[in-house]
Formats: C-alpha cells, sequence, structure tokens
C-alpha cells in the first residue's frame, strides 16, 4: 500500500480519507468497513481507558528498572512544556510503565512503542475535547500509515532498529493528530513524513533486552516529535521528501544497522558499563 | 494487511513476541485438550530461556496453559491462580536444536495421556506450532485445526478424509509409534466444519482434538 495512492484514491472517489482506507482495506480482504470501524472505536475507548486508569500511577515492572517516571513527571509542574505536551508526557510515561508492569495495553503498533498513539489520543479527548468519532477516522488513517510503514519495512525492532516501532507509532500518532483535527490527507502524510526523518536511524538497544530502558522515557519523547511534526504539518510546512520515499529509506537504513543494534540488547545503550552491571545485578532475580 | 493488526491488539505487556506470542502457543495446547492439564513442563529455548522472567513469558505461558484470555491482568498473577487451581508447573531452560530463538516445548499430561507441542513466537503475536507429538508442521493457528490419533493402516487417511466435508488447507501425517500402529494426522481447515464428532465413529480413528482458531484481534 502506497499512502500516495490512498490520497489519490481519496479524490477519484470524493470520499474522506478514513472511508477510503476502509473500502480498500474491503477490496483487499473482505472485510466488512463496518465491523472495522468497530473495531477500532474499541481499540481507542481501551486506549482511553488504560490511560486514564495508569495516569502519573508509580508501578512495579518486571525487572525494576523504572516504574516510577510516570508518578515522578505527574508530581511536577512543567515550567517549558503547554499543557498538552505534558498531559501527552505524563501519559505516554504511565502506559510504558504500565507495560513493562504486565499491565493491559494496546499494542499500537508494538508492545515496546504502546505509549505513543494511546497517549496523543487521551492528550486530544482530555486537553482538545475531540470527539470519539473524529478520533475513530483519526486512528483508521493512523492504522493505514503504519500498515504502508509494516508492509515495506517492519514495525519490529529486531527487523529494523527502533525506528521501525518507535518511528512507526510517532508517524502513526503525528497523523492520528493532523487528521483528527483538520481532515486534510496531504497533511498527514508530511506529519508522518517528518516525523519518520526526525527518528530515523534510530536503534533499538534495550538493556538487558528488555522493554523498558530506554523505551518507556523513549515513548514519552516520540509523543512529543509527534506533537511537533503535527503542529508543524498543521501550520503548512510540508516535507520537501514525500512519505513514501521517506518509508523506502528507512527501509534501506534498517538493512544497514547492524544486528547489535537490532533489539539482540548488545548495541547502543545496552552494552555500556552501567547497563552490564546492572543487569550482573539482578539476573540472580530474573533466571 | 489487515490494518487492525497494527492497531492492535490489546494485551498484556510487555512484548508481543515474548509475552502475547509465548501464551498464543500455550493456549493453543489448552485448546487443544480442551482443559487445564494436571501438569504441565515448559521447555524454554534461545531467548525465550535467557529473558523469560523479565518479560513475564513464564506467567504468560502458565495463562496461556490456564485459558486466559490474551487481555486478562490476571496474567500478572498466574503463579498464584496455578497454584490456586491446583496445576503442576516446571520450567526448564535447554536448548531444541536449530529452532527460532523464541522457541517452547510444552510437555503436558491430562488423566487420559500425554501430549507435546513445540512452537515459536515469530513476532507481533504470530506464531507458529512446528511440531505435535514430534510430528513436524507449520501451523500459524489461523486456520481452525484437527488433530488425529489414528491406526496406522492402509486406508486410514482416505476414511478420515472423506469424514470430513469441508476443504483442506494444509495437511501433515506421520508415524508415531510403530509398534502399537499410530500415526498423527493435522489437518488445518479452510472453512467451518461441524461434523467433525462424526470422526469417532470412523474406526481409525482413535482420539481426535479439534482446535478452533483463535482471533487474538
Amino acid at each position: 500500500m502506497n499512502f500516495s495512492e490512498l490520497i489519490e484514491l481519496e479524490h477519484k472517489l470524493g470520499q474522506p480519507l478514513h472511508e477510503v482506507i476502509l473500502l480498500s482495506q474491503m477490496m483487499e480482504d473482505g472485510s466488512d468497513p463496518i465491523e472495522l470501524r468497530n473495531k477500532t472505536r474499541i481499540f481507542l475507548r481501551t486506549m482511553l481507558e488504560i490511560s486514564e486508569k495508569n495516569f502519573a500511577k508509580s508501578q512495579k515492572t518486571l525487572t525494576g528498572l523504572c516504574g516510577d517516571n510516570a508518578f515522578l513527571f505527574g508530581q511536577y509542574r512543567p515550567q517549558m512544556m503547554g499543557e498538552f505536551n505534558y498531559i501527552a508526557t505524563v501519559a505516554a510515561l504511565s502506559i510504558s510503565e504500565a507495560n513493562a508492569s504486565m499491565g493491559k495495553i494496546v499494542a499500537c503498533p508494538t508492545a515496546g512503542s504502546c505509549g505513543i498513539v494511546p497517549a496523543m489520543a487521551y492528550a486530544l479527548r482530555k486537553v482538545k475535547n475531540i470527539p470519539e468519532e473524529s478520533l475513530v477516522d483519526g486512528l483508521i488513517v493512523a492504522g493505514a500509515i503504519g500498515t504502508c510503514i509494516a508492509q515495506k519495512v517492519s514495525i519490529s525492532g529486531a527487523v529494523a532498529g527502533c525506528q521501525a516501532e518507535i518511528g512507526t507509532a510517532t508517524a502513526m500518532a503525528s497523523s492520528m493528530a493532523v487528521y483528527s483535527l483538520s481532515k486534510n490527507s496531504t497533511k498527514v502524510s508530511h506529519a508522518a513524513a517528518l516525523s519518520l526523518k526526525s527518528l530515523m536511524g534510530l536503534v533499538c538497544d534495550p538493556v538487558g533486552g528488555f522493554v523498558e530502558v530506554p523505551c518507556v522515557k523513549r515513548n514519552a519523547v516520540a509523543v512529543n516529535i509527534a506533537i511537533a511534526t503535527a503542529e508543524m504539518a498543521l501550520s503548512g510546512i510540508e516535507s520537501v521528501i514525500p512519505f513514501d520515499e521517506v518509508v523506502q529509506a528507512m527501509s534501506r537504513v534498517g538493512g544497514l544497522l547492524a544486528e547489535e543494534l537490532r533489539e539482540t540488547g548488545m548495541g547502543g545503550i545496552a552494552s555500556t558499563k552501567t547497563a552490564i552491571s546492572l543487569m550482573e545485578k539482578i539476573r540472580g532475580e530474573l533466571l | 494487511m489487515n490494518f487492525l493488526e497494527i492497531i492492535g491488539p490489546v494485551m498484556v505487556g510487555p512484548s508481543s513476541s515474548h509475552t502475547l506470542g509465548a501464551m498464543r502457543i500455550s493456549r493453543f495446547v489448552y485448546k487443544m485438550i480442551g482443559q487445564v492439564p494436571k501438569q504441565v513442563d515448559f521447555l524454554l529455548h534461545g531467548s525465550f530461556a535467557k529473558t523469560f522472567k523479565g518479560h513475564g513469558t513464564d506467567r504468560a505461558l502458565l495463562a496461556g496453559i490456564m485459558g486466559l484470555r490474551y487481555d486478562d491482568e490476571r496474567i500478572k498473577d498466574s503463579y498464584l491462580l496455578a497454584k490456586k487451581i491446583g496445576l503442576n508447573y516446571f520450567f526448564t531452560v535447554t536448548d531444541l536444536g536449530n529452532v527460532h530463538p523464541n522457541t517452547v516445548k510444552i510437555k503436558i499430561q491430562t488423566d487420559k495421556n500425554q501430549h507435546e507441542v513445540e512452537g515459536c513466537s515469530i513476532g507481533g503475536g504470530a506464531i507458529k506450532i512446528t511440531k505435535i507429538d514430534d510430528v513436524e508442521c507449520n501451523l500459524s493457528w489461523h486456520y481452525d485445526t484437527l488433530i488425529i490419533v489414528n491406526k496406522d493402516e492402509p486406508g486410514a487417511l482416505s476414511r478420515i478424509l472423506s469424514g470430513i466435508r469441508t476443504n483442506i488447507a494444509n495437511l501433515y501425517l506421520r508415524r508415531i509409534n510403530l509398534l502399537q500402529a499410530k500415526a498423527l494426522t493435522i489437518i488445518e481447515l479452510d472453512s467451518p466444519v461441524e461434523n467433525f464428532q462424526e470422526l469417532s465413529k470412523l474406526s481409525p480413528v482413535l482420539e481426535y482434538y479439534f482446535v478452533p482458531k483463535d482471533d487474538f484481534l
């Protein structure tokens, strides 16, 4: 699936992009558009519930390498961030720490990157009061953006590095925001391209191989990138390189990443002195 | 690819391959035998063996064998649940040979019989069941699956196949015990089948297990 083809189809059919996506899914595998939409709504509601339930909570994660970041940030009154970014950041930390604590999450697109899209959805609902159906439309569009990447590259850190997980989630969150706020599909593709460009080459280097360090904080930072790229796209800033070409470039970068940098827990920050000594310390408890 | 696969599923963290995928393999075994076994041995291989506690793979495997749903928050407490219902479980770190890094072999014992199922978690919650009672197979669990222990005798397979009124997607067959003249037949079904109960009337059929496909989205 090329995103530019979906935009062309949108112009040809004169239907909104989210409807075009549902139709093209039906053409591809016979899925019922109403059922797809209902399922998307269930995912959205689950995301919002999970955000609400875990918001700013201190959690006990499996390895104990994190668990109080959401709590700390929730206690803090930001000095530079606006309300939208702040709420989204607390939510992203909360959801990611719930994930690391075996809590219920929506793997959107993966468990390791599950904080970003739900945090964006939560802030849009909570701060901007965006109606649920608009968010469903946005989530469908985000799903199409994610599918484009999954088909051409991968959404797995083990295949193409963290750019494929956090990068994809950020592009999805950014597109969701832009579509929910503007219904403008060209702006969506720019937002997605800007996000991917910002995170291209990002390595997957979890300490000990566990979805905790740096994953939790990376989710929280990434939702801010999604917000920034969405705002840029909404202002009319365009990505010079079109989204579909950025995806191709990302795929090539994924192929060039050394294996150590693809979820093996052997490269990047996972190979630092501190990471190694931390792992030695907790290994006894984990085996 | 369906875009719902990208925006979901709802699951319990922290990892779709180490938690959800692991749980799907053991839930396949639960669905196969249709009950919680008396005893279960999990033989963990590769990265499953290295990181199973930090990824909750152990709790996910236990939750799956007890038939919990993928988004059940009690997965975290599955050790307690297992104790409560008196399930005997063992985790063993092992080397299963040249297989996918996220592979587990599950040995179960019920009142009547015992089975071994080997499977791997290949990413995003997707799994492959690679062996059932030593018969190699490649089941994605995208299909309803029928597993039949049958007499290894001439004409057995054709009698079984003519007893199933549906399209067959994939078929795996192997003799499992020469002395007892037993074979195992694994059939992936293309469409729903209602008459599989009739299989029990066929003389070559010794045991059969119907594993309905399990939608995790």
